[in-house]
């Protein structure tokens, strides 16, 4: 591609980028590298679950089991769908519908809303039935679905809500930073900064999104489904 | 910074052309961020120096008499959290990366350089949170933080401790992410990969290891904090935790951690001694590549640190195994830098001094670390002054010695003074035989079993003689570090003004004048000659054809 | 005229993303009932096939990793994953092959 010949650039344009095209390129490549990190970030909160679901196999069963897949499923279909909304807000904006990129940014951004909603009443119900770890934990007499003779051991237990609760709760909190991005992009979009040459904080706030989604993806049937069968 | 004696009319560079707090508070120049880092790294150092002063002055005698064996924990825990994450691990990179890699590159600044001021800034309040864990109580966990004592038994300040290095973490992820970016992005038109001077591959490897690896100790001291405030039972094994989990996730981070702090001294290494043998690289791919090398095997070693810890004994062989691999790429480069050497034209600089005595003791240390590879010898030596030797030897020996070199040999580009060349040369030789004499005797200790983190050594009082040559070895280095922290503050003062390329050395760093404009080049250089193209400038004694105004 | 390289087939991208949309509930859908079933082992194993189905779909066609004009950044992704993996497999394999409990 080669390299505009007039120098009548975009005021986005950085003063220590040769052109337009390098800046859009490292800010894309940037946004690939910070993603990288997170995902060795949450990473290591897989690995700890790995390793203890592992050797807690049947405890782990018992608790996944009390929390509430079908709230889980839905938040994995809301953050689906929100995905969706991202990339039609993007092509919006390559091809310039102003009205249906800003139609698809809320509408991501209430899918945001509506996802920790439901992750909201999830925590309020761990936390009314005394699974949130703590001095208030409490988890006993609840049968392992493969051995429904045992009962699982509350320690246990309580390191797969200790879990559940981190893992969440950082990816929770990633959404909230992104519901912050979006309305950054929603006011910069209204303000009509957004055309199909430049809409690159689109773009990396997209793959930001997309990333946060791709983390449930994996957490949903890892916390949620571990032992479901009866 | 105004230069009151100079009769000549300064030219505009980076430090004059704006003045004021808020110029250098608020800046973008990778080159000024590169200067608040050094003063910031300084303080630091000596914060960390400090520890090491009463570490050592303790282990004079035998009895723990300087002070208590709880103070004496917080005094080897913080020399080296200070010493390893707010001095090693940004010093090179965010000194002499930040400035030089655009320069090198032949860009105006780095890719994201609001995100650089941001690092720094991170790093900045990572730091005061560590300066005020240090003085509202301390930690004495040890710099590694080690579970469940730091999570279950300790009465000090881990959680603020833990906060500051998950803060200053960012600060380093940030750095890796723009050096990459800007390497792969903003390189002038000609400067291909194979152009690039080895320092920037050191820096992009080192990248590599910061974005990979920081945030693996990023999201372990976030369940540190978390396991010690709720008591929830991820490293409690009294809850059915694994203390062990928690040295898994550590060392995965803190391995790669080191490669950190040695890749970007090899490479600065790599320009000195090409520089002052006056001739290119021996096997410059291969030195690129192994810098690659290193940083990837650096990550699949990590249990070594582990041994004696409880792991399997089939991972400890497959860690042995592989340990042994990742001295290969740095045996390599050793070879590479001695066969530049040979039939080179040597000048013995201070730079040069620097660099030559990275090359011994460099080898030194990662020849010891084969020792501690070995799962036999290991038994022994683990959690002795052998270890202590051996990571000293690599961290001060290597990384602190190129860190200085390194100093020098820009130090003229970067400020535009001289500095004076005899006291260098001098201050070079009192730090290596300081050096030595602190740390050769603690691999001697170590064998002999004086176990580490030990304030009093009273059933072993046949100790207590290397100890004193270890002491009285410490005081020389602290000399020859103070020295080079005089005279570089008195020459930009006094200082001869530095012509452009005083070293008549190659890369589009020293084709900018000294010290370079905000903008680094007039125009974008289009580079057209190979790295260390020493034999054109050699032959007609002129430098490369000027690519700014 | 848009200057920027997403997948630039002759069809419109919508089609693709709405049928990457309509796999990927599809996927959530399959893996709750995939859990429901009695697959012993493969019970983790299939679940984490499907996530990583989805995942892989999201970021070849939401994050336009596959129309990317440079293996770069494909490199960047694999070689994460590459390193997570290597975390995740040599901590099992110290856990695996402990012989003591």
């Amino acid at each position: 591609m080669a390299a505009p010949t007039t120098h009548a650039h975009n005021p986005a344009l950085l003063h220590h980028f040769a052109t337009e095209e390098q800046q859009r390129n490292s800010a894309s490549f940037g946004m690939w590298i910070f993603l990288a990190t997170e995902v060795m970030f949450f990473g290591g909160l897989f690995c700890a679950y790995l390793i203890y679901r592992r050797w807690y196999f049947g405890d782990f069963g018992a608790a996944s089991t009390s929390i509430n897949a079908k709230l889980g499923g839905a938040n994995t279909a809301v953050l689906i769908c929100s995905s969706l909304t991202v990339v039609l807000a993007i092509w919006a904006a390559q091809t310039s519908r102003r009205a249906l990129m800003i139609g698809m940014l809320i509408l991501t951004m209430l899918f945001g809303l509506t996802f920790l909603g439901i992750k909201g009443i999830e925590y309020n119900d761990k936390f009314e039935e005394h699974h949130v770890p703590g001095a208030s934990f409490s988890f006993e007499h609840v049968a392992i679905p493969s051995h429904p003779d045992q009962y699982a051991n509350p320690q246990h237990a309580q390191i797969f809500f200790a879990l559940y609760f981190i893992m969440t709760g950082l990816h929770a909190l990633h959404m909230v930073v992104g519901l912050g991005i979006f309305s950054w992009l929603l006011w910069a979009a209204w303000k009509g900064r957004f055309t199909p040459q430049y809409h690159t904080p689109l773009e990396i706030g997209g793959l930001y999104w997309h990333f946060v989604d791709i983390v449930w993806i994996y957490l949903f049937p890892l916390l949620y489904l571990i032992d479901r069968h009866k | 910074m105004a230069t009151a004696g100079t009769p000549n009319v300064e030219r505009e560079n980076y430090l004059n052309k704006h003045y004021g707090v808020g110029s250098w508070l608020l800046t973008t120049d990778h080159k000024r961020i590169a200067l608040l880092y050094l003063l910031s790294i300084t303080f630091f150092f000596f914060i960390g120096g400090f520890f090491a002063l009463l570490i050592r002055l303790e282990l004079l005698t035998p009895a723990s008499d300087l002070v208590q064996a709880d103070t004496y924990n917080k005094l080897f825990t913080q020399h080296g959290q200070v010493m390893v994450f707010f001095f090693l691990i940004p010093s090179i990179p965010a000194v002499l990366g930040n400035f030089l890699i655009p320069l090198m590159v032949g860009a105006k600044d780095l890719a994201f350089p609001r995100i650089n001021l941001l690092s720094w800034y991170l790093y900045i309040i990572g730091g005061l949170m560590m300066i005020h864990c240090m003085l509202t109580g301390g930690v004495d966990s040890g710099w590694t933080f080690y579970v469940p004592l730091s999570t279950s038994y300790l009465n000090t300040k881990v959680v603020e401790a833990g906060l500051a290095i998950f803060v200053a973490g960012f600060s380093s992820i940030l750095t890796g992410l723009n050096f990459i970016v800007t390497i792969h992005r903003m390189r002038a038109p000609g400067m291909t990969w194979m152009r690039l001077p080895l320092f920037v591959w050191a820096h992009y490897a080192t990248s590599i290891i910061q974005i990979l690896g920081t945030p693996v100790i990023a999201i372990t001291l976030v369940l540190v904090v978390a396991e010690r405030s709720l008591h929830l039972g991820i490293f409690d094994p009294k809850l059915g935790g694994d203390p062990l989990l928690f040295q898994h996730l550590f060392w995965f981070y803190s391995h790669p951690a080191v490669y950190i702090m040695i890749l970007p001294s090899m490479g600065v290494v790599t320009e000195i001694i090409a520089c002052f043998s006056r001739k290119r690289i021996f096997g410059y791919s291969f030195v690129a590549m192994s810098s690659i090398a290193i940083a990837v095997f650096g990550f699949l070693v990590w249990a070594h640190h582990m041994f004696v810890a409880g792991i399997s004994v089939y991972a400890a062989l497959i860690f042995s195994l592989l340990s042994y691999a990742v001295a290969v790429p740095s045996a390599v480069k050793v070879f590479n830098w001695t066969a530049t050497l040979y039939k080179g034209s040597i000048h013995y600089d201070a730079p040069m001094l620097y660099a030559f005595g990275f090359l011994g003791l460099f080898t030194i240390g990662g020849l010891t670390g084969l020792f501690l590879s070995a799962l036999g010898v290991d038994m022994h030596v683990h959690d002795t002054y052998f270890v202590i030797a051996h990571f000293h030897y690599i961290m001060v020996g290597g990384a602190l010695m190129g860190y200085l070199g390194g100093m020098h040999f820009w130090w003229p580009k970067i400020s535009g003074k001289l500095y004076p060349e005899g006291w260098a040369r001098l201050a070079a030789l009192i730090v290596f035989i300081g050096f030595n004499l602190t740390f050769f005797p603690q691999f001697i200790l170590g064998y002999l079993g004086m176990p580490r983190r030990y304030a009093d050594y009273s059933h072993m009082p046949e100790f207590q003689i290397l100890n004193v040559f270890s002491t009285a070895g410490a005081t020389v280095l602290g000399v020859g570090y103070l020295l080079p922290m005089i005279y570089f503050l008195w020459s930009m003062r006094y200082g001869k003004p530095a012509p452009d390329n005083p070293w008549q050395a190659a890369g589009l760093e020293w084709q900018t004048q000294s010290p370079p404009t905000t903008f680094n080049f007039e125009e974008e250089p289009v580079v057209t000659w190979e790295a260390y193209n020493y034999e054109e400038i050699e032959k007609g004694h002129k430098e490369v054809p000027q690519v700014v105004g | 005229m848009s200057g920027h390289s997403t997948s630039e087939h002759a069809k419109s991208p919508l089609t693709t993303y709405f049928a990457v949309w309509g796999a990927l509930l599809f996927g959530t859908w399959l893996t709750y009932q995939a859990s429901l079933l009695d697959l012993g082992p493969f019970n983790a194993a299939v679940a984490l096939i499907i996530a990583t189905t989805k995942a892989l779909l999201v970021a070849l066609f939401f994050m336009h990793l596959k129309g990317a004009s440079e293996k770069l950044l494909k490199l960047v992704v694999a070689s994460t994953i590459f390193f997570l993996i290597i975390l995740l497999a040599l901590s099992m394999f110290d856990y695996g092959t402990r012989t003591f409990s």
